[in-house]
């Protein structure tokens, strides 16, 4: 279980990893998450699962490499275990029946944007997905989001592809045309910041905005309190209240100092991790002997 | 060594405190078989021994300290067993002087016997010797009987459940959600008080006798429970998941960066080794002025982890007095050595961030005490006018929680009181036919040993239902 069956490098960084989990998989719904450890000695990671096959029993985790342990996680390879891998946890999206929704992916955000809107597709509703990126080579994912929306907007920092600029952009072009106020919703993944901007962009307009968290976890299962955010003025935890919230709601500057606890720590520990030559399974499973 | 302690009782030699704050080696180091037997001697073997009515489980106390006194300790040692699987964790961790040694007939002249201290060395002196001797006296499993139980939970009372049918030769899944089994014993309590490596040593025994251990399985999210019994073949399931979902106070400043809860800040520690970052990868903030809220086992872990985590000054925010402080006395005791410093009558009001929204100080509310309350202690009341705000750049939230609600809640016709915790009879059964529970998820957060008890009665009342079902 929690075997590594195939892992694509879709860009620089960014890893497709499929994994074998049949029951996880007969479970997942789109917003789901797990939670993974790469070896004994890592942490434990949420990711959100970017797509499952009942059938084969798999599900797939989109991931980039940002520090220590998105690394590590990297560095296992096909036929590698994870030493850890629970879910599916949290919220499943809310699929609500609305006429047309609009989805805004950052950077890796476009994986776990993906199933949400196919289910979305998939029951009627109009997609319209602005998938934005800081250059051409950081893009994945683009035919599989073009396959479910009926418009897809490609935003680069750089102009190196699609338009040249921020998401918000074609976001609010798309809720300043909608005269006949179609758009029952936006969904909005990716960097904090860049869902907070979204969240802030679509609030003139009064369009419910769903964003999903990612918060620093540890067992993802609501015993930590590790998670917590602020929402509308309540503490909610992360993974067992969302990872989806209402992005009018949430408590931003608070999110991201919390999310910036361990930046010093993380910089060293990434920088020691670099320097150590890969691949490291090998040592992985020298120190996973070494532990009791 | 001194030999006594001036209570007559032979004092336990310990790691001295200005040693154990740089370490997480555990602080006691247990007796040696002179002192053993020393200790032992002092018991009177009384007729009716109240010492047994204190415990909980009801360990026959006085045979098992004579059996130490004769120097026969693998007897004393099964002889705890037959009411106690985890004597080495119990031994540590138990309250003993609200139980046993509370009611021993010498406390009334302040000197009870150290059962806790000789439950721990017995269980010691076993697993030296299972460990130099092969398992040793190994108890044999009932011949197969086809039944299938699912435990859910890997805490000390999962871990008696699974023990108990085991045995009975029942077929025993563990479904624990962690990566590693034992519950609190693992990811909450600190090496330094309760080495992992026994609780460890617990689970392997359970798993020698056949237990089978379904690592990384939330019940409730990838199986539910109904689907346990329903599709996954299970005859009955236990539910031992503890209490789960710590709380808050709801004051301002609750989420600002280097603001932990208890649960987090001791499970960064003890299950994920965070002390031995970077070795280990998962970070954890090390504070120079760290204040701990709450007054419990829960908060003297925190702030006794804090200190072994270059702290200069720990201060422990309780609201009452040292005399109500609901902690352990040696635990107590144990902080006040370590240096730590007891900020009581007073209560947190506020918590106040820097620009970057990491805490740097706590605005306090000084109390007094008033007139008694439900639970008899003295309720604090504050004092008109009087503040105190205290620098903190960690602080630690250690002042309870509520049930989990990922089982309970997707439990169909599961009955819950009105605190969300489950509903038992008096044999743990569940108003659902085939679900039994027991432990934190009961009681609301309470002690090791009545989790291990109330797993215990559980267990035979599952065992009486497979054999029914035959
Ligand atoms: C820091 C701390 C210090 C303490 N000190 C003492 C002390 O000195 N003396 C004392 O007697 N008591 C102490 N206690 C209390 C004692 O540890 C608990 O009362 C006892 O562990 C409860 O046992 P349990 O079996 O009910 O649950 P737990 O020990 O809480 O174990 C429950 C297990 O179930 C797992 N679980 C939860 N949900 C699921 C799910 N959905 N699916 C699968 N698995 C799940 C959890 O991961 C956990 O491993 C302390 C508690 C803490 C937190
Ligand atoms: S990750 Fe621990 S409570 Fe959410």
């Amino acid at each position: 279980m929690s075997t590594i069956l195939k892992k694509t490098e879709l860009a620089s960084k960014i890893w497709q990893i499929e994994v074998e989990a049949p029951r996880i998989a007969e479970k997942a719904l789109p917003g789901h998450f797990v939670v993974v450890m790469a070896d004994a000695f890592g942490e434990r990671v949420p990711l959100t699962i970017a797509d499952f096959d009942r059938q084969a029993g798999t599900i797939t985790l989109v991931m980039m490499v940002v520090g220590a342990s998105s690394l590590k996680l990297s560095r296992l390879e096909e036929g590698d275990e994870f030493y850890a891998l629970i879910g599916p946890l949290g919220h499943p999206s809310e699929i609500k029946p609305l006429d047309r929704v609009v989805m805004v992916a950052g950077g890796v955000g476009a994986a776990p944007i993906f199933p949400i809107a196919r289910a979305y597709q998939q029951q009627g509703t109009e997609v319209v997905t602005v998938q934005g990126a800081r250059s051409a080579d950081l893009l994945f994912w683009t035919d599989r989001l073009a396959s479910v929306s009926v418009e897809h907007v490609i935003t680069t920092d750089d102009g190196s592809a699609g338009r040249r600029g921020l998401v918000t952009e074609p976001l609010a072009e798309q809720l300043a045309a909608d005269s006949e106020k179609r758009i029952g919703g936006v969904y909005a993944i990716g960097p904090t910041p860049m869902m907070k901007f979204c969240a802030k962009t679509t609030e003139p307009f009064c369009v419910p905005t769903v964003v999903s968290l990612n918060s620093i976890m540890i067992d993802g299962t609501g015993m930590c309190g590790g998670c917590r955010v602020t929402v509308a003025k309540k503490t909610l935890f992360t993974c067992v209240d969302g990872p989806e919230f209402d992005g009018h709601q949430v408590d931003w500057d608070s999110l991201m100092s919390r999310q910036r606890t361990y930046h010093t720590q993380e910089g060293f520990a990434f920088g020691r991790m670099l320097a150590e030559p890969a691949p490291l399974n090998e040592n992985i499973l020298l120190r996973q002997n070494e532990e009791v | 060594m001194k030999k006594s302690d001036k209570t007559g009782r032979v004092a336990m030699p310990e790691q001295p405190p200005e040693v154990r704050i740089r370490n997480f080696d555990e602080v006691p180091l247990g007796y040696d078989d002179e002192q053993a037997r020393t200790e032992a001697s002092r018991c009177l073997q009384c007729k009716k021994p109240s010492c047994r009515d204190g415990c909980p489980v009801q360990v026959d106390i006085p045979a098992f300290i004579g059996l130490i006194a004769e120097g026969r300790v693998l007897e004393a040692a099964a002889k705890i067993k037959e009411d106690n699987c985890l004597p080495a964790a119990c031994g540590r961790v138990c309250p003993q002087e609200i139980q046993c040694e509370g009611r021993c007939v010498l406390a009334k002249k302040g000197t009870p016997v150290a059962i806790g201290n000789l439950e721990r060395y017995a269980a010691h002196y076993a697993s030296d010797h299972a460990a130099r001797h092969g398992l040793g006296p190994f108890v044999t499993p009932a011949p197969p009987t086809g039944k299938r139980v699912a435990v859910v939970g890997a805490g000390p009372s999962g871990l008696t459940v699974a023990g108990d049918l085991v045995r009975r030769g029942h077929d025993v899944t563990v479904f624990e959600a962690f990566h590693k089994a034992g519950g609190v014993l693992i990811y909450g309590i600190p090496e330094f008080r309760l080495p992992k490596r026994i609780v460890q040593e617990e689970v392997e025994y359970l798993a020698a006798l056949g237990v089978r251990f379904e690592l990384n399985h939330v019940i409730g999210k990838a199986i539910s429970v109904h689907e346990l019994l329903e599709k996954e073949g299970f005859d009955a399931v236990f539910l031992g998941v503890g209490a789960g979902l710590p709380s808050l106070m709801g004051i301002p400043g609750e989420n600002l960066g280097g603001v932990y809860l208890a649960n987090e800040y001791l499970t960064r520690v003890n299950l994920m080794r965070a002390y031995d970052f970077p070795r280990y990868d998962t970070p954890i903030v090390r504070g120079r002025n760290v204040c701990v809220i709450g007054g419990g086992n829960v908060a003297m872990d925190a702030a006794r982890t804090a200190r072994r985590l270059d702290a200069e000054q720990v201060s422990i925010v309780y609201r009452r007095s040292v005399d109500e402080l609901p902690a352990r006395a040696e635990e107590v005791h144990h902080a006040q050595e370590e240096g730590i410093h007891f900020k009581t009558l007073c209560s947190p009001l506020e918590y106040l961030g820097d620009d970057r929204g990491m805490v740097k100080q706590v605005r306090c509310q000084i109390m007094e005490l008033g007139e008694p309350d439900a639970s008899g202690r003295r309720r604090p009341v504050p004092v008109p006018g009087k503040e105190a705000t205290l620098d903190a750049d960690l602080v630690i939230i250690a002042i309870g929680g509520n049930a989990n609600p990922i089982v309970t809640r997707q439990t169909e016709g599961l009955a819950l009181n009105k605190h969300d915790y489950i509903t038992i009879d008096e044999n743990g059964a569940t108003s659902v036919p085939g679900i039994w529970a027991g432990g934190d998820i009961v009681t609301g957060s309470a002690t090791v040993i009545l989790a291990m008890g109330a797993g215990r009665i559980a267990a035979q009342d599952i065992h009486r239902f497979l054999c029914e079902r035959n």
